[in-house]
Parts: structure tokens; C-alpha cells; sequence
């Protein structure tokens, strides 16, 4: 059977020169980078040339890039770390309702736990960051504003430079998740205008555990982790030298013909857009058509639950995600595409495909093949024949209800 | 998550469909939650001589639709009122707690749909069945469709 991966949102496969470039790290050159002795100096060597590698990709210097233990743990840092050591200055965050549960979580746990007060400023309908809001939100103990580069469900990208610029004028620490378009496109720090920006290695075909925060010289911030003086002091523990080289690498080899990737998976992104389009009733794209990763497609498919077209579209082999309830772990569909103005009836059938570098027109074409039988299928087992217009009618009632409510 | 046995209930459903001249139709769930079960039954001296459903739901719902037709058809009515959501849910091998609703679901449109059965017969229904009908309203926190 065919083995159709397009999920690389989620995470993508470890590139076979990353792993070549780790691999004397994981075996031979075992010495610890705080080591004193030759022997360890090797390890040392790695890790800074690293950091020097992805200084430079990211246009900052070397010791404005602290690695960290992923990409949640570089929000987590970016995030805790600068309201702790800033609140003196204020106790007010913004954020936005679409952010990486990484980014909203840390939030509400500042919210809840730690007094801060946060405001999660809402999205247009295609998902866009409204900056109006963002400025309106601003307040004088305002101390932090965190939105993300771009969406992992949707891929819409967000107005960061304009946010940046407006964070800058007022004085107020701008960061910037950067997780699903670094390796995608560049990332230039100085050009966003940004104060703290996350990245994660297993997003862009590196290893999986690894991640950087690029911290701007002069902003103030507290270790999330705390114990040796391990990347400048600021985040203790052993480095993860193996996995630091991948990242690298990996960031490295995400640069060699970006521009070339980004066209072509577009073009395969906009052929299983269309197709899907002209094969399948019913199905609305989600997001902005032209502020989007070139590898991202989120559809809602009406009357089919998602859950169940990943499933139906597992038994042929092909990966997706859903951000209907039933794989959120929770009985709500999609914070996301709530947030976007849809409603829960329609993003409990929504299907997200990432596409990435290893996919081909092939795969597009069998995917373009087996998801209408799938649609249809369920919509046979589905009351969408005789209840269509029923069930619109059901959803408009309990809709209204839940305004009154 | 899913057991072998619900799985394979949910890629081969038994007894979708429609019943035209139903006996009983349960209309149940509500789509906002992402969940709807329409069940027809056809009954026969007394007997569930039919049933067929249609369900838009994640695979724990079709499946758990799938087992209760296939749980009840052939019974008697008494037979069929006896069936809970947790025979349904056992008999799937068990569901993932998160997922017990479906099987909530599945109990409440076949309860809904012998009560439909009794109101179109003129049958006054058992006092058991409107209260049990009531507290499935209540503990799947879905709203009836209708």
C-alpha cells in the first residue's frame, strides 16, 4: 500500500545529512562541552559552531541564541522568562486566541497562577491577527506581546512586522513563535523587528527534543531552568550537543533553495486545494488564500466528522490531522478555527494537510483519489442525504441557544 | 485507542441506511457537539423486525451505532429496551473514556426511536423510559437535535 505523509506541520523526518552530521556526537565524541580537557573541547566546538550557524541564518549574533529542549520549551522560556523578570515594569500581557497551545497555556498559567493579566485579541475571519486590536489592547503596564509568525492549523501568517513595530514604539518586548516558518522561509530578526523568537528542530527535518530562543541583546529575562551555567547561564543542564549539530544542520540545509521548495510545494498545495475542491461538495478552505505557508492546507469538510476521515484515510495509508474535538483530547473542536468565526458544528469536519519535502505529485493525485470515497462513504453512513438541510437547521437552533445561555 | 473490534465496526458498519416506512424514527444528538444519530427501527409482532441508522459522528459513533443495531435487531421490544450504553460500550470491548458519549448516544436513539414507536401507535410508553430518555438528555450533555 502507498504511505502518503502530509503532516509535516506536525512533525517531518529526520534529513539523512542531519543525521550524519549528529552521529559522531552520539557515538565517538561523547565528552561533555564543560569539560576542560582536548578530548571535550571537540563537543564545545560543535555546539558553538552551531550557534554560530544559526546566529547567522537568523540574523543575530552568537550569544543572542540560547538552545533549548524544544520548541515549547523555548515559549516556555521566552514567555515566563521575561514576565519574571520584568514585573516590575508591568503586569500585563497580550497574546492572541490562535496561538500554539505552548504559547496560550503558558498564558493562562501566568493568568491563573501568577496574577498576571493577559489579553487574547481575536483573529479576522481568515484567521489574520487583528493589529487594531493588538493596539487598542496595549496598556500601560504592558509589559509583553507574544503572537505567533504563523499558524501551525491554518499556515495563515500573522502581521509580526507590524506588531513588532508597534511593541517597539511603545516600549513593550515583542515574541514571536516562530515554529512553523523557520526552516519554510528566512527568518531575519533584524527585518521582523522581534525581541524573543522560538524555533524547533524537528519542524524542519531535524531532530526531535531540540529547539532555540533567540533573545535580543539587552532584554532582561529569567532561566526557566535553572542549575550549571550551561548557554551563557541561562539555560542549565548537559547540552543536547547531538541534537544541537542537527538543529543546525538541519537550519542550514532548510536555506539551501528555500525559495525553489516554497514554489513547488505551493504548487502542490494549490493542485490538492483545487482538486479537492472540484471533486468534493461541500468543502470550504479555511484561512487567508494568500498569507499562507505554501505547504498548508486546512479545509472543513460539512457533515463528516474529522476524526473519522483520519481514520478511513489511515486504512489507505495516508496521515493527516484533524481539528475536530475527537482528536483534541477534549469535547471542543479547534480553538483556532472557533476563534476564526466557524462554528463548532463545521470544525468538528476539519482536515488539515502539510506538505513537505518529500511529497510528490503522486501523492497528491492518490490523496485526490481516495479522500472523495472517504467523504462520500461517511456522508452514505451520515444522515447528509435526507437531513442536510435538517441538520443546518438543528445547528442554526442550538447555536441561538448557546447565545442565550 | 480504539479496539480491533470497534475499529472493525467502524470501516464495516452493519446496517446504515434509511428505513422509508420506519415504525420509529429516534432523531438524536446534535451537530454543533459533532455528533448526530438518526434510528429507524421497523417493527413486527412486537419485534424489531428492521433497523437501519444514519450517523455523522467520529468513528467511536458509527461504531457504537453499528453495535446497538446489530445489539437489538431481532428483539423484542422489552428485549431492546433492557439494551444500556454500557452493554453497547462492552460489547465494542470497551471505549476510551472520553468517547463513552457515543455510546450514550447510541442508547438514547434507540430509546428514542421505540418511543417514537409507542407515541405512533397511541401506546401509552413505560414511565422508565421517558425518565431514562430524560437522563440521557441530561448526562451526554448533548442537546436533542429537535
Amino acid at each position: 500500500m502507498r504511505f502518503v505523509y502530509l503532516d509535516y506541520n506536525a512533525t517531518t523526518p529526520l534529513d539523512e545529512r542531519v543525521l550524519e552530521a549528529m552521529m559522531p556526537y552520539l557515538k565517538e565524541q561523547y565528552g561533555n562541552p564543560s569539560s576542560i580537557y582536548r578530548f571535550a573541547q571537540n563537543a564545545r566546538k560543535a555546539v558553538e559552531d552551531a550557534r554560530a550557524k544559526v546566529a547567522t541564518l537568523l540574523n543575530a549574533s552568537e550569544r543572542e541564541i540560547v538552545f533549548t529542549g524544544g520548541g515549547t520549551e523555548a515559549n516556555n522560556y521566552a514567555i515566563k522568562g521575561f514576565a519574571f523578570a520584568n514585573r516590575h515594569k508591568g503586569n500585563h500581557i497580550i497574546t492572541s486566541q490562535i496561538e500554539h497551545h505552548a504559547v496560550l497555556n503558558v498564558c493562562k498559567y501566568l493568568e491563573e497562577r501568577h496574577g498576571f493579566e493577559v489579553t487574547y485579541v481575536p483573529v479576522d475571519s481568515y484567521g489574520v491577527v487583528d493589529v487594531d486590536a493588538v493596539r487598542e489592547a496595549i496598556r500601560d503596564d504592558t509589559i509583553l506581546i507574544t503572537i505567533m509568525h504563523a499558524n501551525n492549523e491554518t499556515g495563515v501568517l500573522q502581521p509580526v512586522e507590524e506588531i513588532a513595530k508597534l511593541a517597539k514604539e511603545r516600549g513593550i518586548c515583542f515574541h514571536t513563535d516562530a515554529i512553523q516558518v523557520a526552516g519554510k522561509m528566512r527568518v531575519d530578526v533584524q527585518a521582523l523587528g522581534v525581541d524573543l523568537l522560538s524555533i524547533s528542530a524537528h519542524k524542519f527535518y531535524g531532530p526531535k527534543g531540540v529547539g532555540a530562543l533567540f533573545i535580543r541583546k539587552g532584554v532582561r529575562i529569567d532561566p526557566l531552568i535553572h542549575g550549571g551555567h550551561q548557554e551563557m547561564g541561562k539555560r542549565a543542564g548537559t547540552e543536547n550537543v547531538a541534537g544541537i549539530v542537527g538543529l543546525a544542520e538541519a537550519f542550514a540545509l532548510a536555506h539551501e533553495g528555500m525559495e525553489e521548495e516554497w514554489e513547488r510545494e505551493k504548487r502542490l498545495r494549490d493542485k490538492l486545494e483545487r482538486g479537492i475542491l472540484e471533486r468534493i461538495p461541500d468543502v470550504i478552505v479555511n484561512g487567508h488564500p494568500e498569507k499562507r505557508l505554501a505547504n498548508t492546507l486546512n479545509i472543513v469538510v460539512k457533515y463528516v466528522e474529522g476524526e473519522a476521515m483520519l481514520l478511513s484515510m489511515d486504512v489507505e495509508g495516508i496521515c493527516a490531522s484533524s481539528g475536530s474535538a475527537c482528536t483534541s483530547g477534549s469535547l471542543e473542536p479547534s480553538h483556532v478555527l472557533t476563534a476564526m468565526g466557524i462554528p463548532h458544528e463545521l470544525a468538528h469536519g476539519s482536515l488539515r494537510f502539510s506538505l513537505g519535502r518529500f511529497t510528490t505529485e503522486e501523492d497528491i493525485d492518490y490523496v485526490l483519489d481516495v479522500l472523495p470515497k472517504v467523504v462520500e462513504r461517511l456522508r452514505e453512513i451520515s444522515p447528509y442525504g435526507v437531513g442536510k438541510e435538517e441538520l443546518e437547521r438543528a445547528a442554526e437552533y442550538s447555536s441561538r441557544r448557546r447565545q442565550v445561555h | 485507542m480504539y479496539t480491533e473490534k470497534l475499529l472493525e465496526h467502524f470501516r464495516n458498519p452493519r446496517n446504515y441506511g434509511r428505513i422509508e416506512d420506519a415504525d420509529g424514527v429516534g432523531k438524536v444528538g446534535n451537530p454543533v457537539c459533532g455528533d448526530v444519530m438518526y434510528l429507524y427501527i421497523k417493527v413486527d409482532d412486537g419485534r424489531i423486525a428492521d433497523i437501519k441508522f444514519e450517523t455523522f459522528g467520529c468513528a467511536a459513533a458509527i461504531a457504537t451505532s453499528s453495535m446497538v443495531t446489530e445489539m437489538v435487531k431481532g428483539k423484542t421490544i422489552e428485549e431492546a429496551l433492557q439494551i444500556t450504553n454500557k452493554a453497547v460500550a462492552e460489547a465494542l470491548g470497551g471505549l476510551p473514556p472520553i468517547k463513552m458519549h457515543c455510546s450514550l448516544l447510541a442508547e438514547e436513539g434507540l430509546k428514542a426511536a421505540i418511543l417514537d414507536y409507542y407515541s405512533r401507535r397511541g401506546i401509552e410508553p413505560p414511565q422508565e423510559l421517558v425518565e431514562r430518555l430524560k437522563r440521557l438528555r441530561g448526562e451526554d450533555t448533548h442537546d436533542a437535535a429537535e
